[in-house]
């Protein structure tokens, strides 16, 4: 049963990224384009997902999950530099394709090789990174 | 064009009421590259049926829709050197940070949680700089 509410939560993502745009990668450059033709539409898909989400949220309080124990628990408030570096190259390569990880799926069926390459290399960044983050740990030790 | 707006916020409460599902239901987070990120380095084995279900959907259900209307536009660029560069970006970027736009975005503003908030400053910060430079003043995408 879980795993079919998760397709079914897949597939309201991916019609929600088709429809808002988002899986169109000059929408989002388009929006990032401050000092260009800017484009506000991801704002209003954001402020969209926000409100079903906040309210969701509220819902939590003092209840439990239909089909599990219990909520995911509060995240510790730590901002270090794997959240701000982390969240810096995101965001570079998020700006030079266009695509972010949930828009680079629902879009790989119809964007070509292009798609398929760029997943490619998303999945190698995502393997490479604990052994990047322990380097960088052993060397933040070592200083 | 004012049709694009609505249609933006039409799929973001599409994609919201997803997210809304899966933590009342499920009770997870739907956070796109944690998903993904958990079933390619096995950190995610416990739960990977529910994992693999959820991207299977992500998948299907946008592919056959583009097909139900003819096709859906892209504008993936063809430089396969910036493909490769973006997902390299994305992906230890996404592992580094814990989350992308959906998981720090959309679930994690929602909760006004300071590291949805912290993250997606920094990832739109870097994003406008990364298409200036690339765009305007290098030309290059």
């Amino acid at each position: 049963m879980r795993t079919f509410v998760s397709f079914l939560v897949g597939s309201l993502f991916g019609l929600g990224l088709l429809i808002s745009g988002m899986t169109n990668t000059s929408k989002v450059q388009g929006w990032l384009d401050i000092f260009g033709d800017w484009d506000p539409t991801l704002a209003f898909v954001m402020g969209g997902a926000i409100i079903p989400m906040a309210i969701a949220w509220r819902f939590t309080i003092g209840r439990k999950p239909v089909l599990a124990d219990a909520f995911p628990p509060a995240p510790e408030q730590k901002l270090g530099r794997n959240l701000v570096l982390g969240s810096t190259l995101f965001g570079m390569g998020w700006g030079l394709a266009g695509l972010c990880p949930g828009p680079a799926i629902a879009s790989l069926s119809f964007a070509g090789p292009g798609g398929w390459l760029f997943v490619g290399a998303m999945i190698a960044g995502m393997l490479a990174a604990p052994s990047l983050r322990a380097r960088m740990d052993q060397r933040a030790v070592a200083v | 064009m004012p049709i694009d707006w609505i249609m933006g916020l039409v799929g973001g409460v599409l994609i919201g009421t997803a997210a809304a599902i899966f933590l009342l239901v499920n009770g997870r987070i739907m956070g796109a590259s944690g998903i993904i990120g958990g079933l390619v380095d096995g950190s995610g084995r416990s739960d990977w049926q529910e994992r693999a279900a959820l991207i299977a959907g992500l998948f299907i259900v946008p592919g056959l829709a583009a097909l139900a209307m003819g096709g859906s536009e892209t504008n993936l660029t063809s430089n396969w050197a910036i493909i490769i560069a973006a997902g390299l970006l994305v992906g230890v970027g996404t592992r580094f940070a814990n989350g992308c736009t959906s998981g720090h975005g959309v679930c994690g503003i929602s909760r006004l949680s300071l590291r949805g908030i912290v993250a997606t400053a920094f990832y739109i910060g870097a994003g406008g700089l990364t298409v200036v430079l690339f765009k305007h003043i290098l030309g290059v995408i």
